[in-house]
């Protein structure tokens, strides 16, 4: 924890409330999410029990396996989730741009994509698992499962690998996107709870949040008192709408807390860079969908060699993307960079803006900043730097003493002899430059999988679909 | 970690102990016979010496060899000594655009530095970082060696293993991990896990290459080898080329009886000296101790520090010290502490594979309150306790072996992953129960 978010910790204590420790948001909401709460059957990896889920605060639908240990009642409400969120997740290619890119053929990127958004972490894990559950079973042959069963598992297995891709925003988890934003004064564990978390967000902290009897555990496990009081007899009875009801009180309070954290994110201004991850999403999406209308297969089972180290380089990137991005959109978050002395902020008091170096035809424009900070500054002369006040421009750490910092920028301040008006800050401006730069080479090539090396194995056998997929244990 | 019935002298009724001379020979009649052979080093077993030996070997077969290190610093390390001790050897150094080569690199004979491989001519030898080598392709080499195979990350040696025949790989099993900056379990477990060392993937792919371990450390002083190796290497020991009073440390100047000095003292006599500082929970960047580390290497360029060993004697330069932390931001805090420039301060990461006379170490859970992972990373603090010829001073707040009991380590067991020796908080306990012996107290 750095020392900036322990400081909002403790302040949250004294003050019996979460403090922000953002000042935009950094997660992309969409006009119209889709909020998707599953539960499961406790005891079980992936048995499914309910999920409640929809786009209208007002208009929550039930889906509930009345016996969770039946696979065929399973799948059979697997096919009703598949119609309840395909419609939905499948709907956003009809609006389309044009994207031209550099050695490729121009693509189609939706202008808009599908967001999921689940109560904490554990919906994401749960999504996976129930993706890895469905998305190789067939329509056709032994054991079938209903139609649009194998496409809900790719879906929900692309959310969920895509909730663990650093900045994506198409399948965020509230309690991790309200922890980004405040810092409460309880532990990362007790903010894993969503009612505990939003009670200090919004009212103060408040022992009800850990009561299951006023809000339920927002899933997918339930609280064991419901089970062997509640679920157990409704089961037994075997009446469809006792059972529904009864999940039906499980889930509405935490339906109401979801949409109350969306409520309090969407009160923040979006960060600058937001729109630009949301983007990726959207082509990220758009790629989804492509791939499936050529009827490529379901996601692996497991990365290969080559495609765990690519998947590995592509997330690398977007953290780093990402760090540079949040520091950059956010004051709150450069300060924790000022405070290590990664970064530092303060008034030009000289500049030079027509200093050069080199001579003759090697000649360039250097312009030189003085800059009075307060800020410890442990960047090394030399070092680059980037600044949230000129994204484009380029700089170099010339010397920092004595809490006068000199940079001579190196890149972004036009291509003639003196500086394009408004490059170089004039001196009284406040200016903050930082060593966290998102300029970054990009990995090197990875063999074709075909083509794996005999450090990594050799070459995987290909896959191909099969019936034993279908056979594969699932208990 | 260990590599069962791996290295001669492993198990019980073994054979009697190689000496190191003879485990080189094993490596060199290996290289032909096998795809790929592994030496592990423990710190200072001359892991340098063999790779330039090796690549001298493999050369006068007359086939192209390639060299892969993992840092530019290693690189122009390995080209000096190759050209140290092999002159005859033409080198071609691949770099990325940017790189500057050091001027003692372009006065060498027989070198060439360029950016592509058509550049160089036609060397004996190219060597270059694996991130270099990996932009390099439509070649392929008979042999290659890779240094620090142990630091290098599955997923780079996925890139360049296309580039060579065969190989071997050379490194140190006890130093720090590779690391990302992104959550890798959804690959642990797997046999090609990215975030694994290469000799790791390598290993599980092909359990049949044969292991060899060098058995004597010549950088650590017979009072420093018997506390790393049970710390660190508890089931692949080894020992120091030095005997107890080869090593010497002499302080010319009297002290004036401060704790600083009297940890200096306590160093010199044994090798080791715990400088503790009361307990108190401080801020990565604790003001009083980079105050103590930066005063310890202070005072021991004034005391006029002398080494000896079976080196001859010399004088304890400011060249010759390192100062050691956990954080990049301690680093920069012990810097600004106004060191003379001429001493290394830098972290585990960077120091490793690095050798000085006295090293001065400022203890990763020193002030903490919790003891995550990284802290207990075992690679880390060998890295740290690991780098001296003659004397370690360790500074660090009273009150981490509490800190230790109260953080048992607690990671998530995985499928398949092997089991890591030796357990970091283990490690620890081992390193701190020793420095206890050698304790002064501010």
């Amino acid at each position: 924890m750095s020392l900036l978010t322990s400081l909002a910790r403790l302040r949250a204590i004294e003050r019996g409330r979460a403090q922000p420790i953002a000042t935009v948001r950094h997660c992309h909401l969409s006009a119209r999410p889709m909020v998707f709460i599953p539960l499961k059957l406790s005891g079980e990896a992936a048995a499914p029990l309910a999920a409640m889920l929809g786009t209208d605060p007002g208009e929550p639908r039930l889906l509930a396996v009345t016996q969770p240990r039946n696979r065929d009642l399973r799948f059979a409400w697997a096919g009703e989730l598949a119609g309840a969120l395909l419609p939905y997740v499948t709907g956003f290619m009809g609006e389309t741009e044009t994207v031209e890119r550099r050695n490729a053929d121009p693509y189609e990127r939706a202008l808009d994509a599908p967001q999921l958004i689940v109560p904490n972490r554990a919906g994401v894990a749960f999504t996976r698992l129930l993706g890895r559950s469905t998305r190789f079973r067939r329509t056709d042959g032994p054991f079938p499962v209903p139609e649009g069963v194998p496409l809900l598992g790719r879906w929900l297995t692309y959310f969920a690998e895509r909730a663990a891709y650093p900045g994506s925003s198409l399948m965020p988890a509230a309690t991790d996107e309200l922890g980004r934003h405040w810092a409460s004064g309880q532990s990362a564990l007790e903010d894993a709870n969503l009612a505990a978390l939003l009670a200090w967000i919004t009212e103060g902290p408040d022992d009800a949040a850990e009561d299951p009897l006023i809000w339920p555990p927002a899933g997918p496990a339930t609280d064991p008192g419901f089970d062997a009081e509640v679920l157990a007899p409704a089961m037994e009875s075997g009446s469809a709408e006792r059972i529904t009801e009864a999940l039906r009180t499980q889930l509405e309070p935490t339906w109401r807390l979801v949409w109350r954290a969306i409520g309090l994110l969407r009160e923040l201004t979006p960060g600058a860079s937001v729109a630009q991850r949301w983007e990726h999403d959207r082509a990220s999406y758009s790629g989804m969908s492509a791939q499936l209308a050529e009827g490529a297969p379901p996601q692996a089972r497991r990365d290969g060699a080559v495609a765990a180290a690519a998947r590995l380089a592509r997330m690398e990137r977007a953290q780093a993307a990402y760090e540079v991005q949040r520091a950059y959109d956010d004051p709150l978050v450069m300060a924790e960079y000022r405070l290590t002395g990664e970064a530092f902020a303060g008034e030009v008091v000289d500049t030079a803006p027509d200093h050069t170096e080199g001579e003759g035809r090697s000649r360039k424009l250097r312009p030189l900043v003085t800059v009075k900070t307060d800020d410890l500054v442990r960047i090394a002369p030399g070092s680059a730097l980037g600044t949230p006040q000129r994204r484009g421009q380029g700089a170099e750490l010339v010397s920092a003493r004595d809490g006068l910092v000199t940079l001579k920028i190196t890149k972004g301040m036009g291509r003639g002899r003196t500086p394009a008006p408004g490059a170089v800050p004039e001196v009284g401006e406040r200016v903050c430059y930082s060593s966290l730069t998102d300029d970054f080479q990009g990995a090197a090539a990875l063999p074709e999988p075909e083509e794996t090396p005999w450090t990594h194995g050799g070459p995987p056998r290909p896959y191909e679909p099969t019936d034993e997929d279908a056979r594969e244990e699932w208990s | 970690m260990t590599h069962p019935g791996a290295g001669p002298g492993a198990g019980p009724g073994a054979e009697p102990e190689p000496t190191p001379e003879e485990v080189v020979r094993r490596v060199l009649d290996d290289l032909p016979r096998h795809r790929g052979v592994v030496v592990d080093s423990p710190p200072g077993a001359g892991k340098s010496t063999l790779v330039v030996r090796a690549a001298a070997h493999l050369a006068a077969t007359g086939e192209p060899l390639m060299i892969v290190a993992q840092t530019n610093e290693q690189v122009d390390d390995l080209v000096a000594r190759i050209c140290d001790k092999h002159p005859r050897l033409t080198v071609g150094r691949l770099s990325a655009g940017g790189y500057v080569p050091p001027r003692r690199m372009l006065e060498l004979p027989g070198v060439t530095v360029g950016t592509r491989v058509q550049d160089l001519g036609d060397p004996d030898v190219v060597i270059a970082t694996a991130d270099k080598w990996a932009w390099i392709s439509g070649r392929t080499w008979p042999w290659a060696i890779v240094d620090e195979a142990y630091q290098m990350r599955s997923d780079k040696l996925l890139r360049i293993a296309g580039l060579f025949e065969r190989a071997l790989f050379v490194g140190d099993p006890g130093q720090l991990d590779p690391f990302s900056i992104v959550d890798g379990d959804r690959w642990s477990g797997l046999s090609w896990d990215p975030l694994q060392s290469a000799v790791s993937v390598l290993l599980r792919h092909n359990p049949d290459l044969p292991v060899h371990r060098l058995p004597v450390s010549w950088r650590l002083p017979a009072s420093a080898a018997p506390v790393v190796s049970r710390a660190f290497y508890p089931f692949t020991g080894f020992r120091s080329g030095t005997g107890p009073g080869d090593r010497r440390l002499e302080l010319v100047t009297g002290g004036m009886g401060t704790v600083h000095d009297r940890a200096l003292e306590e160093a010199a006599r044994s090798g080791w000296a715990l400088l503790e500082l009361p307990n108190r929970h401080t801020v990565r960047t604790d003001a009083e101790a980079v105050e103590a580390v930066a005063l310890l290497a202070a005072r021991l360029l004034q005391r006029g520090a002398v080494a000896g060993s079976e080196q001859g004697e010399r004088p304890v330069t400011a060249g010759r010290i390192a100062v050691g932390a956990a954080h990049r931001d301690q680093v920069a805090a012990i810097r600004n502490a106004g060191l003379p420039p001429e001493i290394t301060v830098d972290t585990a990461n960077r120091l490793q594979g690095r050798e000085y006379d006295v090293t001065i170490v400022l203890h990763p859970l020193s002030g903490r309150r919790d003891a995550t992972a990284f802290h207990l990373e075992s690679g880390r603090l060998c890295v740290l306790a690991s780098r001296h010829r003659h004397a370690c001073v360790v500074v660090a707040r009273a009150g981490i072996a509490e800190l230790l009991d109260a953080h048992p380590s607690a990671e998530p067991v995985q499928l398949g992953v092997p089991v890591k020796f030796p357990d970091g908080w283990e490690a620890n306990q081992a390193v701190l129960d020793h420095l206890a012996a050698h304790r002064v107290q501010a």
